[in-house]
């Protein structure tokens, strides 16, 4: 047979909770339960509340750039509920706030980091995130680095990665899938395609019919769910996470999703794409269509959100306060962490605040040296 | 249709089509009432030579739809049509190393960095092969191409976004690195990059895409490789490039009021270095300080320090001295960025260091 067939592939598209809060009972069997939905829903609706608040402090100058992360919320939360809580690693790019906070984050570092402070990214010991990363796909090879580390030290742990539809545009994404599964490391990839990488709409970006395909030419399996869908998010990055923990390796997962807000607040989305698209994507915003479930079980009442709302409130204007009340570094602090002993140049600069030509007396420069911090 | 391009594929075999460079005093004036910003101005440079040369054309992430995520090519889309005008997926050593070979093959591209901080994942395509194209084809493949876009610190970007790359990049031999200090010079530098017929580093600032001066509607064109002598003075030197340079004249005019005047050397291109006229200057005054937006070690600043020992040695009545940031990756924090970079007060205290011995 001269010609034949040697590759075939096709890929699987889940949806579980549909856009009226339908869930399909099947595919929700041994998934979240009712104690579940309501706990991740508190944590979506908290995290809508730090994204509008945070929006607001960049618009006052309070804040430097902040990318919203409004209707990603689901595609966040589910995926990061399948990963087990100081065990498995997180490593983030920007958008993905749900998860982070769910994995034990302070919310106050968020804020702190895209506040400008460097100690935002400080991460407390147990929770086990790196920091947030804004070299488009770079931070997907620490994901498979850190995943083959696990495996050569035996830990069955997993690692998540989160990136958007554009960074599978940079090379380095392709070469985190390609070791990922030739050494077969326990690596999840969570596409966020939230349709747009700022102003460059997904078709642009790429000729393939989905992004999940693109883990097809690595060998990996892959899927492609409903990213406004807790329960599809959870049950696929479940299925992923047990196959690598059980030494199966790594897995592709393409979660569709709408990016609600602008790119960041420097970025004016009108400017690019439709009303009608983005009034579209509204009704599937999976806030809602999670309250729908939730009131459809009895779970939840106006009362229940009201109060909910008022927490959200509270918690993030104690967010804020945390994060505006610590004190502002000062000019030492950009010494403190250069190296585990800081040399003798670094500390005349630190002292002096010369940063070069320092072969003279800093007094006679006229400098004042800026006060050691206590 | 677009019409066929007919000029030789190998540009290093010529014709050059290099402008006529006239001398500065017969450049167009830089008094006048036609104030546009810097981003206009580069982008006049741009569309006056896509206009004259169907050869070039601009790529990059959000410059055609978007009009460039600094608008920098606001309305070019619609000028020059989505072939000359293209946005990029996000892939910078796609687009780079594409580009490169589209310039061997007898294009001009201008390939825009969003930031130059992302030109760090195309350092193999724009270090490795287009510095190096014309050398290792024993002279057969040139590439006249133009990589530009945002360079330095100043806009709270976190030390990954916020990268100075003069120091970095100006330490490999075989390309050209321009670094404009004002709307005018950006206009007459770009246009000149454009037609060089060697790969070319043109590094903008973010900061000062806003800033607002004369710039002249005719074409003109800043050869490369000429300082400019924005003021003079006996007491010192002070030689810069890019955005610093404004701060220099900041400082010089302070320290004019304590009666101390310098001169101000503007450098415009780092690589070709115009030594000659820093070192005539600093033979006159005897003291210089070199301010540069960059980290100090092995940095622009070192060079300028080298070369002006090597050449004004004897001439030289204090220590030369350097104001560069400091040597730590960019702080986030607004206050601490400020405080990191060269500024007026700094410059002014190097200054009256040297002077006051
Ligand atoms: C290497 C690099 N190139 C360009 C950028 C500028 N940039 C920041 S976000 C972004 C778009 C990313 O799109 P996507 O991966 O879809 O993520 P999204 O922002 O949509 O969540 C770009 C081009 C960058 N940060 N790093
Ligand atoms: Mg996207």
């Amino acid at each position: 047979m001269p010609r034949r067939t040697v590759y075939e592939a096709s890929i699987e598209y889940m949806q579980i909770l549909d856009e009226h809060g339908n869930l399909d009972e099947k595919l929700a069997k041994d998934t979240l339960s009712d104690d579940d939905v309501v706990y991740m829903y508190e944590h979506m609706v908290t995290c809508r509340q730090l994204d509008e608040i945070a929006f607001k402090l960049q618009r006052s100058g309070r804040m430097g750039t902040y990318p919203q992360n409004k209707g990603q919320e689901a595609a966040a939360i589910g995926s990061g509920f399948a990963a087990k809580k100081g065990e498995d690693w997180l490593v983030p790019c920007y958008r993905e706030n749900a998860a982070l906070y769910m994995h034990g984050l302070p919310m106050h570092y968020i804020l702190l980091h895209w506040m400008g402070d460097e100690r935002g990214n400080q991460i407390p010991d147990g929770v086990n995130i790196t920091p947030i990363s804004i070299p488009i796909g770079t931070h997907m090879l620490h994901a498979v680095g850190i995943a083959w580390a696990m495996k050569l030290r035996k830990e069955p742990r997993v690692v998540l990665t989160y990136f958007g539809d554009g960074s599978t545009s940079e090379g380095d994404f392709h070469e985190a899938m390609n070791f990922a599964s030739v050494f077969q490391t326990p690596t999840v990839f969570i596409c966020q395609n939230n349709q747009w990488a700022i102003s460059t709409p997904r078709e642009s970006q790429m000729n393939s019919e989905t992004v999940a395909q693109k883990a097809l030419a690595y060998g990996m399996p892959t899927c492609q769910i409903d990213g406004n869908d807790i329960f599809a998010a959870y049950k696929a990055t479940k299925e992923a996470t047990d196959r690598a923990r059980a030494g199966g390796g790594p897995s592709f997962i393409e979660m569709v999703t709408y990016r609600l807000g602008d790119h960041t607040t420097a970025d004016d989305a009108r400017r690019y794409r439709d009303q009608a698209e983005v009034d579209a994507w509204k009704e599937k915003d999976p806030i809602i269509r999670t309250r729908l479930y939730l009131e459809s079980r009895g779970l939840w009442d106006d009362d229940r959100q009201i109060k909910l709302q008022d927490r959200a409130k509270t918690i993030v204007s104690e967010v804020v306060k945390a994060a505006e009340d610590i004190e502002k570094p000062g000019t030492d602090d950009f010494f403190d962490h250069m190296f585990a002993v800081l040399p003798e140049h670094l500390i005349r600069q630190r002292d002096t605040l010369r940063t070069s030509s320092i072969g003279q007396n800093p007094e006679q420069a006229g400098l004042r040296a800026t006060p050691a911090r206590v | 249709m677009p019409e066929l391009i007919e000029t030789p594929i190998h540009p290093a075999a010529g014709p050059w089509d290099l402008p006529e460079f006239v001398s500065e005093d017969q450049l167009p004036s830089r008094q006048g009432d036609r104030v546009i910003q810097y981003r206009e101005a580069l982008r006049e440079a741009m569309a006056e030579e896509m206009r004259r040369d169907k050869r070039v054309y601009l790529i990059g992430e959000e410059v055609a739809q978007y009009n460039g995520a600094y608008k920098i090519s606001q309305g070019m889309l619609e000028e020059f049509g989505p072939k000359r005008i293209i946005d990029s997926p996000i892939s910078e050593s796609g687009f780079a190393g594409m580009s490169i070979a589209a310039a061997m093959y007898g294009l001009r591209p201008i390939v825009e960095f969003m930031s130059w901080s992302f030109s760090l994942v195309a350092a193999d395509p724009i270090l490795n092969n287009a510095a190096k194209m014309l050398y290792m084809s024993g002279g057969q493949w040139g590439c006249p191409i133009v990589f530009r876009g945002n360079d330095g610190a100043g806009g709270q970007l976190g030390s990954t976004h916020s990268w100075c790359v003069e120091g970095l990049f100006a330490n490999v031999p075989g390309m050209k690195m321009v670094i404009p200090s004002c709307p005018y010079d950006a206009k007459g530098l770009l246009k000149t990059a454009i037609r060089d017929p060697d790969p070319v580093f043109f590094l903008e600032s973010e900061r000062m895409l806003g800033d607002r001066a004369h710039v002249p509607a005719e074409e003109y064109y800043i050869p490369f490789g000429q300082a400019a002598k924005l003021r003079e003075g006996d007491a010192c030197t002070l030689v810069s490039f890019g955005r610093p340079v404004n701060f220099c004249l900041e400082a010089a005019r302070r320290l004019a009021e304590d009666g101390i005047e310098c001169d101000v050397l503007d450098m415009r291109t780092i690589r070709p270095l115009d030594i000659e006229s820093i070192a005539a200057s600093v033979q006159r005054t005897g003291r210089v300080v070199v301010v540069d937006q960059s980290w100090p070690f092995g940095s622009v600043a070192s060079e300028v320090m080298a070369q002006v020992c090597e050449h004004c040695f004897d001439w030289l009545d204090a220590p030369p001295a350097r104001v560069n940031t400091a040597d730590v990756p960019t702080p986030y924090a607004k206050g601490l960025e400020q405080a990191y970079l060269p500024n007026p007060d700094r410059i002014v205290a190097a200054v009256e260091n040297i002077v006051q011995g």
